[in-house]
């Protein structure tokens, strides 16, 4: 299975390539891509140098196009496509349909693969994929079990890569617009959730305040470490309980189950955290570069140890295990 | 021509899990009374729920047709089971009905086929549109987040297809493997005792701060927030949108249409008609920021009256 890893930095994408990813991702430093985060991604002369510097050592370079074209502005997408192909991108992960029709009319020969933010949950939906425009590849939302997963893989015409460590998106990606609600900036048009620009901390008596918007989305008590905002990731009250409503502030990592992923068919396991520094990055893609060809014993020994760099940070199987939902 | 047809009404299908009777009084009261062109019947958001409605769906349709309404199948937003594959594939090659796809699965299984097209579909820009349209779409129901500018983008760079978008309603907003519904009540999805059947309005989440926020909705969270675009539904229709949909809320839906009907009719002015619902759906206020690309939830009041400028 190949190991695809985020790059939202240059420095982080030279670490990746080096630590032993078979593939990188990475997108351009605007609103084409769902990490539009301040101070990250790519100029056209960047990625053209790292595609080059990956290429050397026998690496890919995917780029990510997976948001939705605004209206109007569709050129913006087209370019980024036209640019990322002139650069060497091995595949382009796509999202919209639109821009999926326009670069198999306009770059027939460019590999496509479907982003997670395209949704297609089932082999009806990516073989509808694969017919209209041709795509080699789908990452598969975060809402299926390993055995639909498996069942899945049996029926479906392209290959299969699945996000196994770092962020976990609770709602179906690609169709969740809370972010928007509460800000106005969503995934699917603006590339960010939850965005930085509408967070706020303040101090209430004794508890730390997190805000998104107008929202409160969680109160830390004296002692409670802090967590970012993140929308589904809140503690909201519920008749009269209080707790995390959809999901408490866990990561995914399903690096335990590599054996019965490989089993299931799944090509190729994807790696988050774009947004991530370059140092978690050489260290998250190292350990899991070596846990894929090391032994079940060994790997547990080298996972543990990865564990730690997520400091009391809590990690799920999230959706590919069936007592989840 | 599509554009130049006289906008109507459209009835979305129930997001929340009704009893099947009441399921049924309701659509029997819409098709006696309500002024709408379409009404759109079947589960969109969870599979386990399917057999609450389908003892009743004939008879459903059988009094909506007589009424010379025009009957819509939707199918379900999240397909993830083999079974929901093969429920999807058997509703559409039986029915004699349009039916409306709310997932890529449903868009696959209707190529060639006159279809509508759910607002659980990606459609944002004119180019997705188009690209439909040539595999069967003959209608949009565009995604709520959508802005006024990209709607009257689409609309005027894709002939031949009918545009409609939701016009009243909590937002449908996201959805999920997990079922926070059923979790909420200490059970999980596998397990769930269709608990969400307890709240046919939504269960209410609100933050720490008792600010209400949003809604579960079984595997969906909807907004706290309604959605109106009463007051805009006279620029949508000239700029081109057929249909308004109206999302069924566990309140008087007929007067709820018939406020619509007035408000496009010109009969009836938006100010009044807002006043109105206000009264017919109490406690919830109204929003429209993403159709003025703001925030859902905010409430944009239209210059020159700001007496419903109130919002949560």
């Amino acid at each position: 299975m190949e190991l695809i890893c985020p790059a939202g930095t240059p420095a982080a994408f030279r670490e990746a390539v080096d630590a032993g990813a078979d593939a990188v991702y990475c997108g351009f430093r605007d609103e084409t891509n769902a990490r539009n985060f301040p101070g990250l991604n790519f100029s056209r002369e960047e990625l053209a140098e790292a595609i080059t510097y990956a290429k050397k050592r026998g690496v890919q370079t995917f780029v990510a196009l997976n948001t939705f074209m605004r209206a109007g502005n569709e050129d913006i997408w087209y370019r980024g496509a036209a640019d990322a192909v002139k650069a060497g991108a091995d595949a382009l992960i796509l999202a919209d349909f639109g821009l999926m029709a326009h670069v198999a009319e306009h770059h027939p020969q460019q590999r496509i693969h479907v982003s997670v933010q395209a949704s297609a949950s089932n082999a009806d939906a990516v073989n509808f994929l694969v017919d209209a425009f041709g795509a080699k590849r789908v990452v598969l939302p975060r809402t299926l079990t390993i055995s639909d997963i498996a069942r899945l893989a049996r029926q479906i015409r392209c290959e299969i890569e699945i996000f196994v460590f770092g962020g976990l998106c609770v709602m179906a990606e690609g169709r969740c617009s809370l972010s928007s609600y509460a800000t106005g900036k969503s995934p699917n048009m603006n590339g960010v959730c939850s965005p930085a620009s509408h967070v706020r901390y303040r101090q209430d008596g004794q508890e730390l305040v997190s805000e998104l918007g107008d929202y409160t989305i969680n109160r830390f008590p004296e002692g409670e470490a802090a967590g970012y905002p993140t929308l589904c990731k809140g503690r909201f009250e519920i008749a009269d309980d209080k707790s995390y409503a959809f999901e408490d502030p866990v990561s995914l990592d399903v690096m335990d189950q590599i054996d019965a992923l490989r089993e299931a068919g799944v090509s190729a396991l994807k790696i988050e955290g774009r947004q991530r520094g370059k140092a978690y990055v050489a260290e998250v893609v190292s350990t899991l570069h070596r846990a894929l060809a090391a032994s079940a014993e060994e790997r547990g020994r080298l996972l543990s140890r990865l564990r730690l760099l997520s400091e009391g940070q809590r990690t799920t199987v999230g959706a590919y295990e069936k007592r989840w939902r | 021509m599509a554009k130049t047809a006289k906008a109507t009404l459209a009835l979305g299908p129930v997001l929340y899990l009704w009893q099947g009777e009441k399921w049924r009084d309701f659509y029997f009261r819409i098709a006696d009374e309500a002024p709408v062109s379409h009404v759109y019947l079947g589960e969109t958001v969870c599979s386990k729920r399917f057999h609450f409605t389908e003892p009743h769906l004939a008879e459903v349709i059988e009094r909506l047709e007589n009424a010379g309404k025009q009957v819509i199948l939707s199918t379900l937003s999240l397909v993830t089971l083999e079974r929901e594959s093969r429920h999807l594939r058997g509703l559409i090659a039986d029915s004699p009905y349009p039916v409306e796809a709310n997932d890529l699965s449903a868009l696959g299984m209707l190529h060639g086929t006159p279809h509508v097209v759910g607002p659980m579909v990606n459609v944002y820009n004119a180019a997705t549109a188009r690209l439909l349209a040539s595999r069967g779409a003959s209608a949009i129901c565009l995604p709520p987040e959508l802005p006024v500018t990209s709607v009257e983008r689409i609309v005027g760079e894709t002939p031949d297809v009918d545009f409609e978008v939701f016009a009243f309603g909590r937002l449908p907003l996201a959805i999920s493997a997990r079922c926070a519904h059923a979790r909420a009540k200490g059970n999980i999805k596998d397990n769930c005792q269709f608990v969400c059947g307890d709240d046919p309005d939504g269960l209410p989440v609100r933050t720490l701060d008792r600010q209400s926020f949003l809604a579960l909705n079984g595997v969906q969270t909807v907004s706290h927030t309604c959605q109106s675009l009463l007051g805009e539904l006279q620029d949508l229709a000239a700029a081109g949108i057929s249909r308004f949909r109206l999302s069924p809320q566990d309140c008087d839906m007929v007067a709820v249409a018939h406020i619509h009907d007035d408000v496009l009719a010109g009969r009836r002015e938006a100010e009044d008609g807002l006043a109105h619902l206000g009264q017919i759906y109490p406690d919830v206020p109204f929003s429209n920021g993403f159709h003025h690309g703001q925030e859902g939830a905010a409430w944009i009041a239209r210059a020159r009256n700001t007496a419903h400028g109130v919002n949560a």
